[in-house]
């Protein structure tokens, strides 16, 4: 039941997941930008485990009100057009969680995000997934599940894609897949141990890190690979 | 409290006795041997700044908060203003419980040269002719108010300060502060302010120093020596800029086409509308505490601030390296500065990959929000110098906050 009339948001243990895998990849004490940060959660996660010097943008300027009540430093933004402003490399991971799918060119946007952060740390919810398939197939509807509760006419979502796509997407921009990490429904994830074609099948969100291609391996000889440091990393719990 | 105000009309100090001391204040001299530099060239020289303090200073000298006043405001900031017998004009910000919390801070507030509060300004009696400045005050910039204030610091012996915080022509002076003296400040809040002055609000300031010019009581700046007043340029100057802290919905909302104490038209040229009684009213109230000439030179600093052009034309400039942590504030309904020119701020301070907070207040109070009773903007102002604090360190210490009731 929607309360107050809020706003459907991800199922809550949907989105700890997602944002607990996150922080299983941010390093200790680096710096982190969260592009649509939304209410700070992640952000206020990683500060609180990681301790990490962090940054938000969101677009909703209450999400924003609310973050720096919180103490958090974000700023009221768009990650189609703001990006731009930082320099290049300023920080050690720039993350877009649950976001892709609404920004307007998200090619432009992912690139943006391989340049300001050494890493790239993006989160989506996966449209190849067999209940969102097996819907259009058998209903000839747009999906709606659990975890993309709206109507595709009120949906910000814009740009859905499956991780297939997302994975075509990254090698048209040359960035390098330092991992990549699917979750099904209850939240369990399943590492590289499975093939593409199934996490894009029984996967309903992914996470993955990327690097830009020509700098990785700089990075990993002068920077800690935090795709090494992850405990249980490829390892399906 | 009010009641005093409505009575002092008749009994109002002539302008230059406001500059004689700082009433119930703190002031600092810097003798001859001491002389501010300033940005037009010369010095000003000798000069005194006259200051107000609230909390405790600690031990590490680490919980010092920097408090800048607007263009008409003064050093007043939490206290019952010596002039008016009204409240400070930011106490709803600063006090022990308030956002910027005098428990745990030791808050600074002075005012700034070319004043008229206490700190040497155009009504200040120059040494050289042992009579009131007037024009022969120099033109001061805004660079100059905050080396002014540095030097007031200096003075203190406090090394750093762990917040600057501002609004309008306070923002700019917060701002300049962070960009010359970065590595003295922790955190910085520039609020409904910009890094440089608009064609707009130069316009709007041109009328007001027209209208101040245009009464023949200015004398062309030595009305001092001739024991008068150019009130009613000054009200008028008052008038106008006023509306502009104001917006057409709140306007609307407080007066709409109201009539004053009549219920028709009166067909003459008497406060028909509520709206022109207020305007009437703010604008003699301002004359009886402030000063003429004072009005000049600060709207002419504020005119001439552009901190890009103090950087090359590139704003990020000013914030190169900057360890600040930054806290921007903006008012939807602020057209005198606009949240474009706090993007502006905030777009510079990104492209140094600064600690930067960005809010926009919605409110329907115009630029004078910053002063006025905005729970969302007091959670901004609270949350942000909270987590700073955390991040230096600060803490409320028994000790501390049993001395700070005085």
């Amino acid at each position: 039941m929607p309360q107050n009339g809020a706003e459907p948001q991800l199922p809550q243990a949907m989105t700890r997941v997602d944002h607990l895998l996150i922080s299983e990849i941010v390093a200790p004490n680096s710096r982190v930008i969260d592009i649509g940060c939304g209410d700070g959660a992640l952000l206020q996660l990683l500060t609180e485990t990681k301790n990490i010097d962090g940054r938000g943008v969101e677009l909703s300027q209450d999400g924003v009100n609310q973050c720096v009540a919180r103490g958090l430093s974000v700023i009221q933004g768009d990650a189609d057009s703001d990006l731009i402003d930082y320099p290049d490399d300023a920080f050690d991971f720039a993350i877009l969680s649950q976001t892709i799918q609404a920004v307007r060119r998200p090619k432009d946007v992912l690139a943006q995000l391989l340049r300001i952060g050494h890493y790239a740390i993006v989160s989506f919810p996966n449209f190849g997934h067999w209940r969102i398939r097996a819907q259009i197939l058998f209903r000839g509807r747009m999906p709606v599940t659990a975890n993309l509760p709206r109507a595709w006419h009120e949906t910000a979502n814009i740009h859905f894609c499956t991780i297939k796509d997302f994975v075509a997407l990254c090698e048209e921009l040359d960035a390098q897949i330092e991992r990549s990490v699917a979750l099904n429904a209850t939240g369990q994830r399943f590492g590289f141990a499975i093939p593409l074609a199934m996490q894009n099948l029984i996967g309903e969100q992914a996470v993955f890190l990327l690097a830009q291609n020509d700098r990785s391996a700089r990075l990993r000889e002068g920077s800690p690979d935090p795709a090494k440091s992850v405990a249980g990393s490829g390892r399906s719990l | 409290m009010n009641k005093a105000t409505t009575t002092d009309i008749s009994g109002v100090a002539p302008a230059a006795s406001l500059a004689a001391s700082s009433p119930d204040g703190l002031v600092v001299k810097f003798a001859a041997d001491d002389p501010l530099p300033l940005d037009g060239g010369g010095t000003l020289t000798p000069y005194e700044i006259a200051y107000q303090t609230y909390g405790t200073l600690n031990s590490a000298k680490s919980n010092v908060v920097l408090v800048f006043h607007a263009l008409t405001g003064d050093q007043h900031a939490a206290n019952i203003h010596p002039v008016t017998g009204k409240p400070g004009w930011w106490e709803t910000m600063v006090g022990p419980g308030k956002p910027i919390d005098t428990n745990l801070l030791y808050v600074i507030c002075a005012n700034i040269i070319g004043g008229c509060m206490g700190s040497t300004g155009p009504c200040s009696i120059d040494p050289a002719t042992s009579k009131p400045y007037g024009l022969k005050f120099p033109v001061i910039t805004v660079a100059d108010m905050v080396r002014a204030q540095i030097r007031l610091l200096d003075r203190l012996e406090i090394p750093d300060l762990f917040c600057a915080i501002g609004g309008s022509m306070g923002g700019m002076q917060v701002l300049e502060l962070a960009a010359s003296y970065g590595d003295r400040l922790f955190a910085a809040v520039p609020i409904a302010s910009a890094a440089r002055h608009s064609s707009q609000n130069i316009a709007f300031h041109e009328v007001g120093r027209q209208a101040v010019m245009a009464d023949p009581h200015w004398h062309g700046g030595r009305y001092l020596e001739e024991d008068t007043n150019p009130r009613k340029g000054l009200a008028v100057a008052r008038m106008a800029a006023h509306i502009t802290y104001l917006s057409d919905e709140a306007l609307h909302r407080k007066f709409g086409r109201n009539l004053q104490d009549r219920d028709r038209l009166a067909f003459g040229f008497d406060a028909d509308f509520q709206v022109e009684s207020y305007l009437r009213h703010q604008g003699y109230r301002f004359v009886d505490r402030f000063d003429a000439n004072s009005y000049l030179y600060i709207t002419r600093a504020m005119d001439y601030f552009d901190l890009s052009a103090e950087h090359g034309g590139i704003l990020a400039n000013a914030f190169k390296n900057t360890k600040t942590r930054f806290c921007v504030v903006s008012f939807t309904s602020d057209w005198l500065y606009p949240t474009r020119d706090s993007r502006e701020i905030v777009h510079a301070l990104n492209a140094v990959a600064a600690n930067v907070s960005f809010v926009e207040i919605e409110s329907d109070n115009g630029h004078d929000s910053f002063l006025l009773d905005e729970p969302e903007f007091f959670a901004t102002v609270s949350g942000f110098v909270n987590a700073a604090a955390r991040a230096r360190g600060l803490e409320i210490v028994p000790q501390d906050a049993a001395f700070s009731g005085g």
